[in-house]
């Protein structure tokens, strides 16, 4: 199986965010970055399909030149080679163009299978792998907790809400976003680092795809990033642990009648 | 129904899933404030009970979609349907709630036809005579106000909770049904559904529980978890989780609080070490009393905490273990 796997690089989650000063986006040198975590699980699975049925993984990454740190961390895991589609207009929100840039180095290599992450932990979107399936005319399936792959087909277990679970069934090549917690990821072993240096990652522009920056537009314009306005009043507790936890009782019994 | 804002309700086995109301609700209040006619659609399989029951509301009409395809969900005959029908009716703008679904066929419904998706909107303003979503960036850290480029029909999916579906206004009398007919080419659905299901039966039960505490990200390692069990014995509390937690196995399923896992309503949630995920925050945020601790004082978590402590959980929980045993000892 030919395995395409979707990976964005996203600030980490302890990065400190703070909007630039014409309020058009964050501060990025402010920030460090790390693999998007579900994009990190639907790597894994892909790995481990490999493992199983033969085939190759290739994992696939749009952005400016730090995004070839998730593309090491993924080849060091285990993906075979990378291609890096170069875009820099960063802030950019919508998820169309990111989208459609994958679209066309996945038709140049004509994959069996797509995975993606169900969303991103930036943006949050959750429409990038479901508008890749659409702009190459594949079937897909979103929050994905299992997958069988046979005879061609896909057997996949989707999340519903509250709980639930479906099975669905469809034939390849096709497309599915890959949810959270479907699998323990692994470390990248010594070897594998060093293999990882050997290997083949392509970098790719838009232009080479043959698309024009017109094609690429979003549909969407983003006006400006703020701190969320507090809608509840949170009542903070402030000194050491000893005298908050005293305070905070004292609030529960008297004030909140919840103890 | 041109130029009409269109709300798709979401139905499975023939229950109307209640977020549809919030978004309902919005379609309401947008409609208003652009004097543009507003319209409900209902698609599926003998739902037109539940037509009946969206027809109350104040609408210029509630759009019936039934075919023996829309049974069952798929995301291609789910698209099919709707592409005809917004073809046809040439609406502006297209509401549906943020559910699992939702998110499964939006963004090919809009790709297919060159529009664009704004998924996951907390709310709107009027500016300049046009429409201004906002949306959460960076897990609801920041705000970002986003428009739509290009022509319409636009298509905005609402966060559970943002709209008020008691807000929605009922009509004088019940609206038009209007039925559509469409026709979807059993060939073209390529997905097959098959059973749902849920996982090993529960062995706890959550939503009753009158304390909760729960652990998120923060707490570390699954060793950590003993601490939070001591607070919730000490409370006579029930231990909960968020999902990465559950994840990692660190509490089972039937323990994960959040849209994947349970939505609870307790007296008392304490959550440790958790940022506050939107996934999450829709599972809990109707408790009675909420207590965050986080290191991060930026954490969304806040934005719904009654009391809210920034420090390090495991400075606080233990002090605050014994403080508890010492008022309960009383």
């Amino acid at each position: 199986m030919k395995i395409m796997v979707c990976i964005k690089q996203v600030p980490s989650k302890d990065s400190t965010l703070r909007v630039t000063e014409d309020s058009t986006w964050i501060r990025e040198q402010d920030l460090s970055y790390e693999i998007n975590e579900p994009d990190a699980y639907a790597l894994e699975e892909a790995l481990r399909l490999k493992e199983k049925h033969g085939g190759e993984v290739v994992v696939c990454s749009v952005g400016p030149d730090r995004v070839q740190q998730v593309i090491r961390e993924a080849l060091a895991k285990g993906a075979d080679r990378a291609i890096h589609l170069v875009e820099d207009s960063g802030s950019r929100l919508d998820s169309y163009p990111a989208a459609r840039l994958m679209a066309e180095a996945a038709r140049q290599e004509g994959f069996d299978l797509i995975c993606t992450g169900l969303q991103s932990d930036d943006f949050g979107f959750a429409q990038t792998g479901v508008v890749l399936a659409e702009l190459l005319g594949v079937p897909h399936a979103t929050i994905i907790m299992e997958v069988q792959a046979e005879d061609g087909r896909l057997k996949v277990k989707r999340e519903l809400e509250g709980g639930w679970f479906q099975w669905v069934q469809m034939p390849l090549p096709a497309l599915l976003t890959i949810q959270s917690g479907i699998n323990k990821l692994r470390y990248a072993t010594l070897k594998g680092i060093k293999q990882a240096k050997s290997k083949e990652t392509r970098r790719v522009k838009a232009a080479e795809l043959g698309l024009k920056a017109e094609e690429l537009a979003g549909r969407q314009k983003l006006h400006r990033v703020y701190v969320p306005v507090k809608t509840k009043q949170t009542e903070f507790i402030d000194g050491p642990p000893r005298e908050v936890a005293a305070k905070l009782v004292e609030k529960l019994k008297q004030d909140a009648r919840v103890l | 129904m041109s130029d009409a804002i269109l709300a798709v309700m979401e139905q499975q086995e023939g229950k109307l899933n209640r977020m549809s109301w919030e978004a309902l609700s919005a379609a309401q209040r947008i409609g208003k404030e652009l004097s543009k006619p507003v319209e409900a659609l209902v698609l599926g399989e003998g739902v037109r009970a539940i037509a009946d029951e969206v027809a109350a509301s104040k609408l210029s009409c509630v759009r019936l979609l039934e075919d023996p395809l829309l049974k069952e969900y798929t995301p291609d005959a789910y698209c099919l349907a709707l592409r005809e029908v917004i073809a046809a009716g040439k609406p502006y703008l297209v509401l549906l709630p943020h559910t699992y679904q939702v998110r499964d066929f939006a963004p090919k419904l809009a790709t297919g036809i060159e529009r664009s998706f704004l998924s996951d909107c907390i709310g709107y303003r009027m500016e300049n005579g046009s429409l201004v979503f906002t949306r959460q960036l960076f897990q609801g850290k920041m705000n970002a106000d986003v428009s739509f480029t290009g022509d319409p029909p636009y298509f905005v999916s609402v966060q559970a909770g943002s709209f008020q579906a008691d807000q929605l206004v009922r009509g004088e009398n019940p609206a038009a049904i209007e039925t559509a007919s469409v026709k979807i080419e059993s060939g073209k659905v390529r997905t097959q559904p098959l059973e749902k299901f849920q996982e090993a039966k529960r062995t706890v039960d959550l939503t009753q529980a009158e304390i909760i505490v729960a652990a998120g990200r923060g707490i570390k390692e699954q060793e950590n978890l003993a601490l939070i069990q001591k607070l919730a014995d000490a409370l006579g509390a029930e231990v909960g989780g968020s999902r990465p937690i559950c994840d990692n196995g660190w509490l089972p399923m039937d323990r994960q609080i959040g849209s994947s896992g349970q939505t609870v309503a307790p007296k008392l949630y304490l959550a440790l070490g958790i940022s506050g995920a939107i996934q999450h925050l829709v599972g809990m945020k109707g408790a009675r009393t909420i207590v965050a601790v986080n290191k991060d004082q930026n954490a969304p978590i806040f934005e719904v905490a009654d009391y809210g402590i920034v420090a390090n959980l495991f400075d606080v929980v233990p002090a605050l273990i014994e403080e508890i045993n010492k008022a309960k000892g009383q």
